[in-house]
């Protein structure tokens, strides 16, 4: 224990007050599509994974205010609903950017380069693991497997599958993101923000035309055995449109060699929630803006 | 043997047989008109006329069974139900498709969902129930809005809502996107998650059938399952029989990934093996051998070379010591170090562990802690034996799979690559460049 609770901000001897509410306009606008949501269950307590989508919609990530007020409509303890948001990896606990880019580093994309695109996006933008560009565009995360091996190396920028990456490609990507130049999915609809994104996870379908039918049909490797068994020749190994090449940066590193501090699954040990974050006490402007 | 036999052996129009993605390079796949062009919502309506009970009795007699990973019979899981309980009776899809290597629901609820649409009425009206749940891993966005789409599309054409083609039968159909954790793939972690709580598996009894969702009885069933009944009804059970083998009858959709020339989707008739995938699509990558793989995602011991005409079902793989799982079949060639493989495997299983049962929770950190010291090359050879005791604590010793599948990796590493644990133990370090794994490291070398 390096940090003690005092340096942190923290006063023992007071119990933290309650989470300030949301001005009215906003609650009221947020009431009327969380009884939306509430209405599609038997039992109203299923309503609160998406509820936590719907209130990170609403900031970005999962406030003190916003376990509050699914607490509230839904009748549970703010205690029940933290010990719910904390549990799940999809919610985020501080203020983070309006892209989030993940590179699977599960064994099977890690081997296959993911290992190298995270290492080199670190270093390109300067940031760690669940760390955020200074122009708050990009939060960089190492993801787990997300169901598109066949596309390996995997990134997901808000959930939305890039496929069949490389380090060159995976830089433009962030460059592109960070200038505000459109950007496109191999497998998914035009990016939106992650505000956005949450509100479609809170299953409010998105409404933007064009955006189901984006990218297409399935992703090339999805075809190859319906090829195969047509009599039609294997096909080449697809190539990803965004690839520039890798060829510009030769993986020269000749040893594997990861320091267990730096390592990838580091994230393992317990991360604050915006509860217990004092440096983002994680409210709306009411509790922001002192 | 003449060569043609031969050459008519290993032709994919001859080994492959699409059915779930017979369609998915059509223009918008994924739409209702489409699914109608191909006999789309038909097998619902052969279903509506025969009684429950003869439909349930009828996917019984098809012998398909579940494609998540156990294998269960789903026409038995359907009849375990109660009937005339007076308690409302729940379907929920497990959609939460992440154990690592799996990668089959994502592409065909995205290229197909209305195959899984029809699937859950027909289900629903052999199970009695009046509302059915497609629980959906949250960070696949893009197969979200198709699902949203499709459901939508359902309820508008009558096959979704009141009175479904005039049958009486009544349904409603919820999308719920999870918010990440691997666990709620565990079909009670994932009810315990869908009733808005932390995803911990449940002990069992009672089972889903019997105490599942709210305490109703619940069936819970594969994506892949629940999407290939309309065709069974369809085509008929002795078409669905006529492949695959006695005890595991069927198509089903194999998924290679990894270091092969062309990774992807196969359906083909159960019983196929590596070998034969591997012929058909060019094999390994060019220039490089296959060195050990997993027939169904990582919590499925992993084999090598020597069991590459182990076919591909459930039997077969677990006769050759394995689990057929989820028929993600990731092959990694002699470039590929298995510590490193194992060890970011078992940092996956610490990570996702849920904490509930302390065999897991402990011995996952344990694994970690030994694996990163034997890949950097402090490891010392008792620990070869402390792992293989470690996994041996947790296999089989806590409440749901996700322990066994953590200690899979660990035995089956260890019996067939010790050798290379000892390598880097007294070696001091990885012998293993990782840069020659990557998916360009040869066009790296071409255009050196």
């Amino acid at each position: 224990m390096t940090t003690s609770s005092s340096e942190r901000g923290v006063s023992l001897g007071m119990p933290e007050l309650p989470a300030p509410a949301y001005p009215d306009d906003v609650r009221a606008r947020l009431e009327t599509d969380a009884r939306e949501i509430i209405a599609r269950y038997p039992d109203s307590r299923s309503a609160l994974l998406p509820l936590l989508h719907l209130v990170q919609s609403e900031e970005g990530h999962v406030t003190r205010t916003g376990m509050r007020f699914c607490a509230d409509v839904l009748n549970l303890t703010t205690a029940e609903v933290t010990a719910v948001a904390t549990f799940y990896t999809m919610y985020r606990r501080r203020p983070s950017g309006d892209y989030q880019v993940g590179v699977c580093t599960n064994t099977l994309c890690a081997v296959m380069g993911g290992d190298a695109i995270f290492e080199s996006l670190q270093e390109h933008l300067g940031v760690g693991n669940g760390e955020t560009t200074d122009d708050g565009k990009v939060t960089l995360e190492h993801i787990e497997c997300n169901a598109a091996c066949d596309f390996a190396p995997v990134v997901m920028v808000n959930w939305e599958f890039f496929d069949n990456q490389t380090p060159a490609t995976a830089k433009r990507l962030v460059d592109d993101l960070r200038a505000g130049a459109p950007v496109e999915p191999t497998r998914g609809a035009p990016l939106c923000t992650f505000k956005e994104t949450a509100r479609i996870l809170a299953g409010f379908p998105d409404e933007r035309p064009g955006a189901v039918e984006a990218s297409g049909g399935a992703g090339p490797a999805s075809l190859v055995g319906l090829r195969l068994a047509r009599g039609e020749a294997a096909p080449a190994r697809v190539v990803h449109p965004r690839d520039g090449g890798p060829h510009d940066e030769p993986q020269d590193r000749a040893v594997h060699d990861p320091s267990p501090t730096q390592h990838l699954s580091s994230h393992d040990a317990p991360q604050d929630t915006s509860a217990s974050d004092p440096a983002h006490p994680a409210g709306p402007t009411a509790e922001e803006g002192e | 043997m003449t060569l043609a036999p031969e050459l008519k052996d290993t032709s994919p129009e001859k080994l492959l047989a699409p059915v779930l993605s017979a369609f998915w390079d059509e223009d918008k796949s994924w739409t209702l008109d489409v699914y109608r062009r191909h006999e789309g919502y038909e097998g619902l309506r052969k279903a509506l006329a025969m009684s429950p009970d003869d439909l349930i009795a009828y996917v019984k007699e098809s012998g398909l069974r579940g494609r998540g990973g156990a294998g269960f019979p789903t026409g038995m899981k359907w009849q375990f139900i109660p009937q005339g309980d007076g308690k409302p009776h729940y379907l929920v899809v497990n959609a939460d498709e992440s154990e690592p290597g799996t990668c089959k629901d994502i592409p065909l609820l995205f290229a197909n969902p209305h195959s899984l649409i029809e699937g859950i009425v027909i289900a629903c009206y052999a199970i009695r129930s009046s509302h059915a749940f497609i629980y959906l891993r949250g960070e696949v966005v893009p197969v979200l809005r198709r699902l949203h789409e499709a459901v939508r599309e359902a309820y508008a054409a009558g096959y979704l809502g009141e009175n479904i083609l005039g049958s009486g039968l009544n349904l409603e159909l919820t999308v719920h996107a999870g918010a990440g954790a691997y666990i709620c793939g565990e079909e009670t972690a994932l009810l315990d998650s869908l009733e808005g709580r932390r995803g911990q598996p449940r002990l069992r009894p009672p089972f889903p059938a019997v105490a599942g969702l709210y305490a109703c009885p619940t069936v819970v069933n594969n994506v892949e399952s629940i999407a290939s009944v309309p065709a069974i009804l369809q085509k008929g059970k002795d078409w669905f029989r006529s492949m695959g083998s006695e005890k595991s009858p069927g198509f089903t959709l194999y998924s290679l990934s990894g270091h092969v020339t062309s990774p992807g989707q196969y359906e083909a008739p159960l019983g196929i093996t590596l070998r034969q995938l591997l012929e058909m699509s060019g094999g390994m990558r060019a220039g490089h051998r296959l060195k050990f793989w997993t027939p169904g995602g990582s919590s499925t011991p992993m084999f090598t070379d020597e069991h590459l005409d182990v076919p591909l079902d459930y039997e077969g793989v677990g006769a050759a010591g394995s689990m057929l799982g989820t028929k993600a079949l990731q092959c990694f060639d002699e470039t590929t170090c298995v510590v490193r493989a194992v060890t970011r495997w078992t940092e996956f299983y610490a990570h996702e562990s849920c904490g509930k049962c302390t065999p897991c929770r402990e011995g996952t950190y344990w694994l970690v802690q030994l694996l990163r010291d034997i890949e950097a090359g402090k490891g010392v050879m008792s620990d070869l034996d402390k792992l293989n005791d470690i996994a041996d604590n947790i296999n089989g010793k806590s409440f749901c799979a996700l322990g066994d599948g953590a200690a899979s990796p660990i035995f089956s590493s260890l019996k067939y690559f010790r050798e290379e644990y000892e390598q880097h133990i007294t070696g001091r370090g990885c012998p293993f460049d990782p840069a020659k794994s990557t998916a360009w490291a040869d066009r790296t070398e071409v255009n050196a």
